[in-house]
């Protein structure tokens, strides 16, 4: 057996004390757990009759977070799209606009939530909100790095920049704090001047740090000389441009050009005099234990991986990445401490492990959203190398179909799931298959639905079995019309068979048959089962009489026995029906006709005499049934005396 | 796209409807109510997008369509049509009629038409307490739409792919007139009545088929395009440029259809000849002068131009619902998104 990477949590069940015994099923998202009747000798507690739900993902049932999964659906779908045939490079622009699209759905959400956080009077949901803003600020963050190093993967020189993007974008609160500074009355006095001012220099914002330098300067006037010389290191750090035809050595050599530079007035000491100037000064130079010295303004690790490499290797490749990572996160975190699983995350991304970033994403988050997209999309770029797992067919696969089945859990949002599964080759159409029966259909227009998805994909069994649920629903509801359409949808011949059934049945108990707009136009459906022919050919039979067209009205009668379509049992009643065609003064039946009418006839009477008449019937129903009998022979026979006569005279 | 307002509600949206406007005096909408189904709480809420002064008041999202109210439904909302707003909350919980979902419901003033899954047609009073008329039986399987053809007629499409026309001064159990498909049966879903020429009469199928019918001839279709690759949920006529017309499917599109005559008449003025004529002479369409003829019951494709454009960007998900009013348009999907079009080209 594999090792496990954590500890399991535990989670108590409240109604659950701990002398009773649990049982529980796995579900496809949640569990199941109900106590079980295990009674130690002499106990007599009744056992509790409730059973638990135990959610393993609450975030699908924020209002919030559903907007998220809504709308990373819509673009789930359109990745799987981009053209399999395109040559790999001009992909990866769209890739990368793919992977924006993601993140600006994160912080879209992100921000709404912020925004409900603060506005909730209620302390506890407040925090249920800040925490699910700090998960989605993690993610971004994770992601953003991701696509930075390995979905964009920058050469050397851009790859900085991109961090520096990447550390700006996710340490705004700098902007807020220089707005403040700002907006007081004289913001070179403010307190947190200087700290606005070495943040801008620290995460590379060089122009922004000169803007404000200006207005310390015009209150120094005596050391001008000083804030110019600054400005002028500031201004003149080289920065690579991506894209333009410097070469990156010459890039470099120009950069330790303006190293050396800084060295020199550090040296010199031309900013001794004033201690901010000077501390800026060894940033630039990029002295690791004054950078060490800032941790307040840094905060994290990260930020400080990034700013020493923007003042020491500005010219770093990915490769190199986790050397620094790994000593800027010694460096900077107390030894004592052990790194968060966020910080192993990073670092796993720095290392370019895709795959540990996976994992300990997935034991870290508590819903697979994240890392179902992120594995998509890092599959797309064919960044994942064949991982053999000892369960399922792929990695995306697996965390797809984990997400998906944990969005066919909810109520509404298992429409989602669907797309999701039919982008997993393997085993998405099984999972499909089995959950999609289960989905809960409470009006037609959702058996629809479900329907037309279960059409999509030719999934004829449960499109059966879909169409069974309905009719048998509508049957019970005595909506004959509607339980026969349903059944014909189903192609059930059994169902239809049945319902025929309970319709003849009405119709010999009231005598007239109901829902005739559908029986008058079952077309071709009528073929589907023997009953339902019959149903269709009688119901003519009586439309053929109604428009006194009685010749047609006898033959068809007549073929309805011979040809073994009606059943047995209804052929006294059709023979009943034949009574007023014989009755008729113009001669319906021929001489031929009426002869098979008597067989039928005989046949009948035999076989009801050869089955032992039935002692519970009363004698006075047997009686009816003689007379009625005794009636159809006397007709039949004056039938046939007339048509004789008729067919043998030569008409002049 | 720009006109085209796109807002995640984290429900799926089974309805839009626009508060109406006066035509006199010019407004434009402003206020729509939806409905949600599929949801543990389903939620009628009255929407406002905003177009004029309070556009200041929500900085940043301007145009988005704010919550005004919400409400409360018991079991999916399935459709929904608005008189004024304070009868709306009244009639949103008459609808269930014995348990069987009422699958659709149109009002004429004061009079409300219900139909469900029950194959019951009921007639309610908005000023009255109880039912006014029931149809029992009225149809043998599910009818899916439903909507006023004259004062005192309204339309049917049931699950058979029928078309039935009801006189509701006859009292009668059976329709006055049935009008269906050869054969197929494929079922019906929407129905929609031309706005100036009550005999013209659209609807859409479950095979994603328009059909317009002239309700005063033949009783099959007059003419049948291939619209959709899914149920066509909603099918419906511009309300003052008929020569528009809308509909929406499951397939997840939006399909603006425009039908153009030879005429360089504008097609406002070319609408009311229409009409005049007709009811002077009753004049039978084919073999008529085609220039009478409204643009829809035209048949020949080659004659008269149809053209027809999808209205949304890419989707995957299902349309359930749109509502045309002026230039504004808006429509819900099963994505959870209402999107709100603010310059259709009518």
């Amino acid at each position: 057996m594999e090792e496990v990477d954590v500890e399991p949590v535990i989670t108590n069940i409240p109604a659950a004390s701990h002398d009773k015994h649990l049982g529980f099923a796995w579900g496809p998202g949640d569990i199941l757990v109900y106590e079980t009747l295990y009674k130690a000798s002499g106990s007599k507690r009744s056992p509790c009759t409730f059973i638990h739900e135990v959610r393993k993902d609450e975030d699908i049932y924020s209002p919030i977070l559903r907007k998220l999964f809504n709308e990373s659906h819509h673009i789930f779908v359109g990745l799987q799209t981009i053209g399999e045939d395109l040559p790999s490079k001009s992909k990866k622009p769209q890739f990368v606009s793919v992977s924006k699209n993601y993140r600006s759905v994160i912080r879209a959400c992100m921000e709404e939530l912020q925004q409900v956080a603060v506005s909730t009077k209620d302390s506890k949901l407040a925090t249920e909100y800040g925490n699910q803003v700090s998960i989605l600020l993690a993610i971004e963050l994770i992601w953003n790095l991701c696509e930075v190093l390995f979905i964009d993967a920058a050469p050397a020189g851009s790859l900085l920049l991109h961090l520096l993007d990447w550390i700006r974008l996710h340490r705004a609160d700098v902007d807020e704090k220089a707005r403040d500074v700002l907006q007081s009355e004289s913001p070179a006095e403010h307190c947190d001047y200087w700290d606005v001012v070495v943040s801008y220099v620290l995460q590379g914002r060089l122009e922004e740090a000169r803007q404000m330098l200006v207005k310390q300067a015009m209150l120094h006037p005596a050391s001008r000389n000083m804030y110019k010389l600054m400005d002028s290191l500031l201004s003149k750090m080289p920065f690579y441009k991506p894209g333009g035809t410097q070469p990156l050595a010459e890039f470099d050599v120009k950069w330790r050009h303006w190293h050396d530079e800084v060295d020199r007035c550090l040296q010199d000491g031309s900013f001794a005099s004033n201690q901010h100037l000077e501390l800026i000064c060894k940033i630039l130079v990029g002295d690791e234990d004054t950078l060490l010295t800032q941790k307040e303004l840094l905060s994290t690790w990260y930020h400080f991986l990034v700013t020493r490499l923007l003042f020491c290797h500005p010219t770093v490749k990915a490769t190199e990445l986790h050397f620094y990572a790994q000593s800027c996160l010694t460096m900077f975190l107390d030894p004592r401490s052990t790194p968060e699983p966020l910080d192993s995350i990073l670092l796993a991304a720095f290392e370019i492990d895709i795959h540990q970033v996976i994992k300990d994403c997935s034991i870290a988050l508590n819903n697979w959203w994240f890392v179902a997209h992120i594995t998509d999309l890092l599959d797309h770029c064919k960044l994942l190398k064949s991982h053999n797992l000892h369960f399922g067919s792929n990695l995306r696969e697996f965390l797809l179909l984990e997400y998906a089945s944990g969005l066919f859990t909810h109520h509404s949002l298992w429409q989602l799931a669907v797309d999701y599964f039919d982008h997993c080759s393997e085993f998405g159409r099984v999972y499909l298959e089995l959950l999609i029966e289960r989905v809960p259909l409470d009006t037609e227009r959702k058996a629809l639905k479900v329907l037309r998805i279960c059409e999509q994909r030719q999934m004829s069994e449960q499109v059966r079995s879909i169409c069974k649920i309905m009719a048998m629903r509508t049957l019970r509801n005595n909506r004959l019309g509607s339980a026969l359409s349903w059944s014909i949808r189903a192609k059930d011949a059994a169902l239809a068979t049945l319902i025929s059934e309970r319709f003849l049945q009405d119709y010999c108990e009231r005598g007239t048959f109901s829902d005739l707009d559908l029986i008058d136009n079952l077309g071709s459906a009528m073929l589907l089962s023997d009953r339902l022919t019959f149903l269709g050919k009688y119901r003519e039979f009586h439309k053929l009489y109604g428009e006194k067209r009685f010749r047609e009205a006898a033959t068809l009668l007549l073929s309805l026995m011979t040809a073994k379509i009606a059943p047995r049992s209804f052929w006294m009643t059709l023979l009943t029906d034949a009574l007023p065609l014989l009755e008729q003064k113009e001669v319906i039946f021929t001489a031929n006709q009426t002869y098979e009418l008597m067989y039928c006839l005989e046949e009948l009477t035999s076989s009801l005499n050869t089955t032992a008449p039935s002692k519970d019937k009363p004698m006075q129903e047997d009686e009816v049934e003689k007379t009625k009998v005794e009636l159809l022979r006397l007709a039949m026979a004056r039938n046939l005396a007339i048509a004789i006569v008729k067919e043998g005279t030569v008409e002049t | 796209m720009e006109s085209i307002n796109a807002k995640y509600v984290s429900q799926k949206i089974s309805k839009t409807r626009w508060k109406p406007v006066s035509h006199s005096t010019l407004q434009q909408p402003e206020i729509f109510a939806t409905g949600s189904w599929d949801n543990e709480e389903n939620k009628i809420s009255l929407w406002s997008i905003g177009n004029h002064e309070n556009v200041a008041m929500d900085d940043g999202n301007e145009g988005d369509p704010q919550v005004l109210c919400e409400h409360k439904h018991d079991g999916d909302v399935l459709d929904l049509q608005t008189l004024s707003v304070s009868q709306h909350w009244a009639r949103a919980h008459r609808y269930p009629c014995d348990s069987a979902p009422c699958t659709s419901v149109v009002c004429s003033s004061p009079e409300i038409v219900t139909v469900g899954e029950d194959g019951r047609i009921v007639v309610f009073r908005a000023d009255h307490e109880g039912v006014v008329q029931t149809i029992e039986n009225a149809d043998s399987s599910t009818i899916h739409a439903v909507t006023y053809l004259r004062t005192t007629e309204i339309l049917t499409v049931n699950s058979i792919g029928q078309l039935k026309m009801w006189d509701l001064r006859q009292h009668s159990k059976s329709p006055s007139q049935i009008f269906s498909l050869s054969g197929d049966r494929v079922p019906l879903h929407c129905v929609d009545r031309h706005p100036n020429q009550q005999h013209i009469v659209a609807t859409g199928g479950q095979d994603g088929m328009l059909c317009v019918w002239d309700v005063r001839q033949g009783n099959s279709p007059f003419s049948l395009m291939e619209a959709h690759s899914a149920e066509m949920w909603e099918v419906h006529f511009h309300p003052t440029n008929p020569d528009h017309m809308f509909t929406c499917s499951e397939d997840g599109s939006l399909l603006h259809w425009e039908t153009s005559s030879q005429s360089d008449l504008p097609s406002f003025l070319q609408g009311n000849r229409n009409n005049s004529m007709i009811s002077r002479s009753a004049m039978p369409s084919a073999g008529g002068n085609q220039s009478i003829i409204s643009a829809w019951l035209s048949g020949d494709s080659s004659k008269s131009r149809l053209e027809t454009t999808h209205m949304l960007p890419s989707q995957t998900l299902s349309v359930n619902s749109l509502d045309v009013l002026g230039h504004y348009l808006v429509c819900g999907t099963d994505g959870e998104a209402i999107f709100v079009h603010r310059q259709i080209p009518v």
